[in-house]
């Protein structure tokens, strides 16, 4: 039995559905993470969970029972907010004490306790300061060791690291992933940074304008999109207008109207004439001035029209060019391997491009 | 030095209006409580000619009789127990009045506080012969009373002219300086806190003493001190609502400037009265920030 399970939960605010017919199962001891961009009904998923909000249809069970009638006090999970919502009239260590109190644990248990996460934070020397006087990381910390002190079996995370800087995130994210780890509770993590929920999650449930659009592992969203949207919301994709011309066991051919016809791979057999896009990542595609076309790959050539440097790696916008007809414009990426110089080709070089088959992913609605 | 040039011009001019017309008369009220009082009433000079030439003729006699005469410690009690009343009463009926006005739709706010100070828009005095009139034999209030007395073969007592009087008329007067501070504290708070407090556990009852009440302290020492201070030195309800025996410290101080004429002693209630005031509030403050920690 899962932890958590919601079900064709749906949320109304006057006639616009926030969160339309959503269903998940979230097993104990996983990073799930719920990714979507603005406005597509994550906070309002959480907050139901939470208890701050109840669903219009559908039921959310946790432990297998029904959370319909619990008041949020009353569930045990807690949520870190997205400003942290830390008591400024109360010391750290009396924020981090509130839930245990609630409780109506004895204090030397509670003085215990406190010190030990504060400990685990790496906060000991805070426990007397008041909110007002810590840094953005400090306070999100007192908030993790806040949610974390009473052991529940879930923690909420509604973008907990948006107000951080870049280089505070990431040193934040590698000790959420090691305190997840050790604590062993269940995290549900909202964030509309698909970065960030790749690099953190164990699954991923992808939303759009109050839907799943998908749910998976990390790299099966990533290499696998479900769809349209999931294909462009994660990473950087090259969306190719095609259609089926020959579907045999395996292997796919398409019609890309330029280019004319290119092999892909689908794992179920597919109708003749169906409409979709190929989903193919700019890391797949092999880039050279001179490219001898291996089987099983599809084999372009055309002229660098525009190069984004980014340090480590570039990607070119080449435009193909095939039986004098052009237009299709194809992004590649280089790492910048080379030992000195930046990019390998300049705009306007002639170069050509080749990916496998089963490089591209043809996804269909 | 322009930015100093900036700061005197905007500050300047409060601070010389505080100074002229707060300060000034605060420090002549100080010299006068330690005056004579004059032939005719009013003010002796403060200075003497003799043989020795110019001096000040200062005493300490207005001091000493305050102390020595107890009907002006009682009445000064009896002032700070209406005051505290009227406090406490003003706190209790202000607080949900103000969260309410606080949570409510923004658009429905001003409406709401212009309710609140609505009263302020007829004169105050007006108001307060308005009670006479609500609080008197006459009507429905006192006739409904005093009838459910009769049956159980009591009364009739009067409404009007009684302590009860005194304490419904400085609450009415009172109130929106209660409602005021609260509701602009209230309504500074982040609602996210309340939803932190619940998920970690807190029942509403809880929420509210654990985080709400915390929190408002600072509006609810700012309300308290704007209804505690005046209300302890009330003269025109007594007056109006209190009939004779419920005169408080205000009213003789009122009495010892028009009627008696002993300027001298009128300025020492004053200053006794004021000094009081100071002292009640800085506790009441020094108590509050002491439980509250740094954060009042
Ligand atoms: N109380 C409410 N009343 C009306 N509409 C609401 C309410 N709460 C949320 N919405 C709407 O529901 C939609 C989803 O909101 P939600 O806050 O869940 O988005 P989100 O995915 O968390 O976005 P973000 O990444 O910006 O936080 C939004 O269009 C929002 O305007
Ligand atoms: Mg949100």
């Amino acid at each position: 039995m899962a932890l958590l399970e919601i079900q064709n939960v749906t949320r109304r605010f006057g006639n616009f559905e926030a969160v339309h017919d959503v269903g998940l199962e979230v097993e104990a001891g996983e990073f799930f993470t719920l990714l979507g961009p603005s406005g597509c009904g994550k906070t309002t998923l959480l907050r139901m969970i939470a208890g701050f909000d109840a669903p219009d249809a559908g039921r959310i069970f946790l432990n297998g029972q029904d959370l319909v009638a619990t008041p949020p006090e009353k569930r045990p999970l807690h949520t870190i907010f997205q400003n942290y919502a830390l008591f400024p009239h109360l010391t750290v260590a009396d924020n981090i004490a509130f839930p245990m109190r609630m409780a109506k644990l004895g204090e030397r248990a509670i003085a215990e306790k406190v010190k030990q996460i504060l400990d685990e934070v790496r906060l000991s020397e805070m426990g007397g300061r008041y909110p007002a006087d810590l840094s953005g990381g400090q306070k999100q910390r007192v908030a993790i060791a806040r949610a974390l002190v009473d052991r529940p079996h879930l923690l909420l995370l509604d973008e907990p690291l948006a107000a951080l800087d870049l280089k505070l995130r990431e040193q934040m994210q590698i000790e959420l992933i090691n305190l997840q780890r050790e604590v062993g509770i269940t995290f549900i993590y909202v964030t509309h940074d698909q970065g960030e929920a790749l690099a953190l999650s164990h699954r991923i449930a992808v939303m759009d304008a109050g839907k799943v659009m998908q749910v998976g592992r990390p790299e099966d969203i990533y290499e696998f999109p479900a769809n349209r949207f999931v294909a462009d919301f994660i990473g950087v994709c090259n969306l190719l207008e095609a259609s089926v011309t020959a579907a045999e066991p395996d292997a796919l051919t398409l019609d890309i109207p330029p280019l004319g016809k290119v092999g892909a791979y689908s794992p179920q057999s597919l109708p003749v004439g169906r409409h979709g896009v190929l989903a193919l990542r700019p890391e797949k595609v092999r880039i050279d001035s001179q490219i001898v076309a291996a089987p099983q790959e599809n084999h372009f050539s055309g002229t660098v029209r525009a190069l984004i440097y980014m340090g480590d790696i570039t990607m070119y916008h080449v435009e193909i060019t095939c039986d004098g007809a052009s237009g299709l414009t194809i992004k590649a990426l280089l790492p910048n391997s080379q030992a000195r110089g930046a990019s390998f080709f300049e705009v306007g070089d002639r170069v050509e491009i080749a990916w496998r088959y089963d490089a591209g992913r043809f996804v269909y609605e | 030095m322009n930015r100093f040039l900036q700061r005197s011009l905007l500050s300047g001019p409060p601070l010389l209006y505080l100074l002229v017309f707060f300060l000034l008369p605060t420090l002549i009220m100080v010299v006068v409580s330690f005056g004579w009082p004059g032939e005719q009433g009013g003010l002796a000079p403060l200075w003497l000619r003799d043989a020795q030439g110019f001096h000040l003729d200062l005493t300490l006699d207005n001091y000493a009789d305050f102390v020595s005469t107890t009907l002006y410690l009682r009445l000064l009690a009896k002032s700070f127990w209406y005051a505290v009343l009227t406090t406490l009463i003003c706190l209790v009926m202000a607080y949900p009045l103000a969260m309410l006005i606080a949570k409510s739709d923004k658009r429905h706010r001003n409406l709401m506080v212009l309710l609140v100070i609505l009263p302020f828009w007829s004169n105050f005095l007006i108001r307060v012969y308005a009670w006479m009139i609500i609080l008197g034999p006459q009507a429905g209030l006192s006739q409904a009373l005093n009838g459910v007395l009769a049956l159980f073969g009591w009364g009739p007592v009067s409404l009007l002219f009684s302590p009860f009087a005194v304490l419904v008329g400085l609450v009415y007067v009172h109130l929106p300086f209660m409602i005021l501070p609260l509701y602009a504290n209230l309504e500074k708070h982040d609602p996210g806190l309340m939803d932190a407090a619940r998920d970690l556990g807190a029942n509403r009852w809880q929420c509210f003493w654990r985080v709400t009440f915390p929190l408002s302290l600072p509006g609810v020492l700012a309300g308290s001190a704007l209804v505690f201070i005046p209300a302890l030195g009330a003269f025109a309800v007594p007056d109006i609502l209190g009939g004779t025996g419920g005169i408080m410290i205000g009213n003789v101080i009122k009495m010892q400037f028009l009627e008696a004429r002993d300027w001298p002693f009128g300025s020492t209630l004053s200053i006794v009265l004021t000094l009081f005031a100071l002292g009640v509030t800085g506790i009441a403050a020094w108590l509050v920030r002491r439980r509250g920690g740094s954060y009042v």
